[in-house]
């Protein structure tokens, strides 16, 4: 192994394994990859522990590549670990860039997850409510368990972030992309998210079949509807968060006749994905009437968890009030 | 003409220049209550832009529930250049209100427990 390659370090925090599965997704693009870098870090397929990237230079490791979002003390001290170790971090994949999936916990906290998780889900046989302790005495010996936070954060909530690669997985071609431009030294302006700064609907094949006046008069779920597979899905009263969300993805989920829940996040100009979908929403709601405008909002069953499917920790309240959690 | 002082007026040409970003960060930065107020229907200088503050009110309000923001806290009035003593009516009142509520608190994520 030579060792003029660049250091390459992937890590995964709360997330689903997708991440990890987008990086063998790249099939033979792969070889390229491990041909120009040295991976010295990656639980999920190599040997390496936790000493032996505390025993490396700081900085020495060119770039890391972080998936998942923050809920674990333990996932908080291994990314400062690799910032510590690290030239460049990139965000990895939508939990990390905007909480993802994961965030959705931000509905909740520590506590009624715990109950759920361990105590009334119907599948739980747990008659003495036992639940995880960050410490616990067996046979006199000690044993201890990362904390879990009541907050789901996004990596850069907690350590600095360099570039962002978004999507639930970020798509090969966007991942090869990254790749080479950190190669090359062919970077954008730090912060940058590394897939086209426009809004889906404008790369989107459907948008030709937009209305000119585009309104909604009832929004139905994806399945209460017989979907058009070339219609627009909000000219067929399905939200689709296209007009929120960035490009990049290679439309995966229009092309399976399935509208977008947003896991590009949103544009640079926009700061809070969700609020902004529900204002172009409330804009093509077809009535001026106080009434009329109640009862279609009264068919969105859950506005905020459809609007920030993807960017809960990110957003302006980065979650639920505490107090109002029981 | 004099109502509660615990209203801070921020201006713009429109309610419907009010976007649903602004009221969030309203919130996360300590107001206890956001209000709204436009011309009356029918009466907007932009045409569209009060009713255009309606359906965002309504699916907004709806939302902030979710968030444990209650109805209450966010509040659409029209109320015409000509009506100070509605104007005044309302602060008032809705100040009275929000004081019932108490303080929302929103902490923005701030784990207390998380550095050890
Ligand atoms: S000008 Fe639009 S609400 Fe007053």
């Amino acid at each position: 192994m030579s060792t003029e390659k660049p250091k390459v370090a992937f890590y995964w925090c709360a997330s689903c394994g997708g991440c990890e599965e987008a990086v063998i997704d790249l099939a033979e693009d792969i070889l390229k990859v491990v041909e120009a870098v040295d991976i010295v870090f990656w639980p999920v397929a190599l040997d390496f522990k936790k000493k032996d990237v505390e025993a490396m230079k700081d900085g020495s490791i060119a770039v890391s590549f972080i998936n998942g979002a923050v809920r674990l003390s333990e996932q908080e001290e291994m990314v400062k670990l690799l910032r510590q170790k690290s030239g460049l971090v990139v965000a990895f994949g939508s939990c990390s860039h905007l909480g993802g999936i994961p965030g959705l916990g931000n509905f909740w906290n520590k506590e009624t997850i715990f109950r759920r998780a361990y105590i009334t889900t119907p599948s739980t046989d747990n008659p003495d409510g036992t639940v995880p302790l960050e410490k616990t005495e067996v046979d006199g010996k000690e044993l201890t368990l990362p904390r879990f936070y009541d907050t789901v954060y996004t990596l850069d909530q907690v350590i600095d972030v360099d570039y962002y690669l978004p999507g639930c997985a970020p798509p090969p071609d966007l991942i090869m992309n990254a790749l080479q431009a950190i190669l090359e030294g062919k970077l954008p302006p730090k912060g940058a998210v590394l897939s086209p700064n426009k809004s889906l609907c404008d790369d989107c094949k459907r948008n030709e079949s937009k209305p000119e006046k585009l309104t909604i008069k009832e929004i139905k779920r994806p399945w209460e509807v017989e979907l058009d597979p070339e219609k627009c899905f909000l000219a067929q009263g399905v939200i689709c968060m296209g007009p929120a969300t960035r490009t990049g993805c290679g439309e995966r989920c229009i092309e399976a006749n399935m509208p977008c829940r947003g896991c590009f996040g949103p544009t640079d100009q926009v700061i809070d994905q969700g609020a902004k979908f529900l204002s172009s929403l409330a804009s093509i709601l077809d009535t001026d009437d106080e009434k009329e405008i109640e009862k279609i909002v009264d068919t969105i069953v859950d506005p905020a968890g459809t609007f920030y499917r993807f960017s809960l920790p990110s957003s302006i309240l980065r979650r639920r009030r505490m107090e109002d959690i029981k | 003409m004099t109502y509660a002082p615990n209203i801070r007026i921020i201006r713009v040409m429109c309610s419907g220049r009010v976007a649903p970003q602004f009221v969030l960060k309203a919130f996360i930065e300590g107001a206890d209550g956001v209000l709204i107020s436009g011309c009356h229907p029918g009466d907007c200088h932009y045409q569209e832009g009060n009713y255009n503050a309606l359906r965002r009110h309504r699916l907004l309000s709806k939302m902030l529930e979710q968030f444990g923001i209650e109805r209450e806290r966010f509040r659409l009035e029209w109320v015409s250049a000509a009506e100070g003593v509605k104007f005044q009516q309302i602060c008032d009142e809705f100040t009275e209100q929000i004081k019932k509520l108490g303080p929302l608190n929103l902490n923005g994520g701030k784990d207390e427990h998380r550095e050890a």
